[in-house]
């Protein structure tokens, strides 16, 4: 890890306006537990729908790519990441130190709505398991970003295939895909902890737990080489 | 320790070839790696500050690959053309990162020296995105200096330059050269590099086309063969005149003027002044043929 390059991340990705498309997401999540909540269905009739539907499928994964995705993207798209990679710093470093800043912030934006929005609906064993599947779940997904972010130069147009496509379309057909899914993981780890009929999941927690190892591994890994080898691509001038 | 080697360096894209087997070795001292637009330039010094790989052929600095090794940085500094700068930052926090990323164990004092290298120490505190470009530029090269290079290169720094800014520049890498470091610039205009006393590389289309002295080079340059339109008061009188000198290889009457082939750029340049007083001649207009440095440099691969 490496204190400079954290605090110049964070500064760059906190300072810039599309900081501010994270902010509609949890107030629509809020809102509609304040609407469960108040209507009277039972848990598992509107639970799922919020918790896992909204929460950990779509509000998860999307804040985890607009950060995941910029962490490093940005200074690919604007030329600035010569002045990182023209320091004798082991990649490892930069990559590592990426996914911390990455990872902490997705983690408070959707850990805290999501806790938020379980203690509303009154299961503060539930807001754990939230907690803790965003985390792990957000570490997965940062990692993964990152990973395409050095890979590709459209990092968000093949994460949102991934989520669109892999985790929304692909593992409601073909089931065996879902141990694929990040989504499935963080939905299985806060289901175990919660232990509640407001959240529903689909694979076991020992799979989620593993699978989610290797994606962060083999995210951080593969980012990692990528940054090793980085060519600035651009005019032969 | 600070010689740069190229050895047979090929570099393409897909079927376009940047750098075409280029072998060179740099030293201590100021270059210039002159050449037209397109022509490489860019291409050779990523290849040199390892943040491209070669295709072909094997790059070094200081004896050691450039390619895959970041331990080369601690001796290398590279300014990019790209004006590639955290706008949000000011210059002193810009340079101090750069400072910290170095590990160095004074960065404050780093940051101090190379900010007042670059004279900018009185906006320093000031963001850089409301700096004018030369002074981004001269923060980019301040955060190159920090951690005190042996090698340092510069794509273009004197590209938006005004003269005086140019001159200033230029008399810091000639100091920074004097002391014995290895200054590798490339610029795509000639008249930039005027006060430049040093050697020069010119590639031309990827391949490297002359080196050497400068001043031999500019010889080369000042005396190619030139063509001038010329309007007077008396164009016959001019033409009968000016096929009467050595330097002109060939007049012919035009009805826009005398049409001038000369053979030595130079040395027409100041006959011709000297020729129309003795001959009572008024010059209206002299036109130097519109000459794009694309032929100024395939002149010189062709000599």
């Amino acid at each position: 890890m490496n204190l400079t390059i954290m605090s110049l991340t964070a500064r760059a990705m906190l300072g810039r306006k599309r900081v501010l498309m994270l902010l509609p997401m949890p107030i629509i999540l809020i809102g509609l537990t304040l609407i469960g909540v108040t209507s009277g269905a039972s848990d598992a009739q509107w639970g799922p729908v919020v918790f896992s539907s909204l929460g950990i499928s779509v509000i998860l994964p999307l804040t985890a790519l607009i950060i995941g995705s910029s962490a490093l993207g940005l200074e690919i798209d604007d030329g600035t990441i010569t002045h990182l990679l023209t320091k004798p710093l082991p990649r490892s470093e930069i990559v590592l130190s990426k996914l911390a800043v990455a990872w902490l912030v997705t983690a408070v934006a959707t850990g805290v709505p999501l806790a938020a929005a379980a203690l509303i609906a009154g299961s503060g064993t539930l807001a754990v398991g939230l907690v803790i599947g965003a985390a792990i779940g957000g570490l997965a997904y940062s990692a993964l970003f990152l990973a395409l972010s050095v890979m590709t130069k459209r990092p968000v147009a093949v994460g949102l295939v991934y989520i669109v496509l892999w985790e929304n379309i692909l593992v409601s057909y073909v089931s065996g895909t879902r141990i694929f899914s990040v989504r499935q993981h963080a939905t299985a780890i806060a289901d175990s902890i919660g232990n509640t009929q407001l959240i529903d999941a689909s694979v076991s927690v020992t799979t989620a737990l593993v699978m989610a190892v290797i994606f962060i591994v083999v995210g951080t890994v593969g980012a990692t080489q990528r940054l090793r080898s980085f060519a600035l691509t651009g005019d032969a001038n | 320790m600070t010689d740069i080697e190229l050895n047979g360096v090929s570099r393409w894209y897909g079927n376009v070839v940047a750098v075409n087997d280029v072998t060179l070795t740099i030293g201590p001292g100021l270059t210039g790696l002159l050449g037209p637009n397109g022509a490489g330039k860019t291409t050779v010094l990523h290849l040199m500050a390892g943040l491209m790989a070669p295709s072909q052929g094997e790059v070094s600095v200081g004896g050691q690959s450039a390619w895959r090794n970041p331990e080369m940085y601690r001796s290398l500094g590279l300014v990019t053309e790209r004006e590639s700068v955290p706008g949000n930052l000011t210059a002193w926090e810009f340079v101090l990162s750069s400072a910290k990323l170095h590990k160095l164990p004074d960065p404050a004092e780093a940051a101090r020296k190379a900010l007042a290298i670059v004279e900018l120490e009185d906006a320093q505190d000031r963001r850089i995105s409301t700096y004018s470009k030369g002074m981004r530029q001269r923060s980019r090269v301040a955060a190159a200096l920090v951690h005190d290079p042996t090698v340092l290169l510069l794509d273009e720094p004197f590209n938006g330059m005004d003269p005086r800014q140019r001159l200033h520049m230029m008399e810091l890498l000639n100091g920074m050269a004097g002391e014995g470091r290895t200054i590798l610039f490339s610029s795509h205009i000639l008249e930039e590099v005027e006060q430049l006393s040093g050697t020069v590389q010119v590639i031309v289309a990827g391949r490297l086309a002359a080196s050497g002295d400068y001043r031999h080079i500019r010889r080369l340059m000042t005396n190619r063969p030139h063509q001038f339109t010329v309007t007077s008061s008396d164009n016959r009188l001019l033409a009968t005149v000016l096929m009467g000198h050595a330097s002109v290889s060939g007049v012919s009457l035009e009805p826009v003027g005398v049409l001038v082939q000369a053979n030595d750029y130079g040395t027409f340049t100041r006959a011709l002044a000297k020729l129309a007083r003795e001959h009572k001649i008024r010059i209206t207009q002299l036109i130097p043929s519109d000459e794009s440095l694309e032929k100024v440099f395939s002149y010189l691969v062709a000599t």
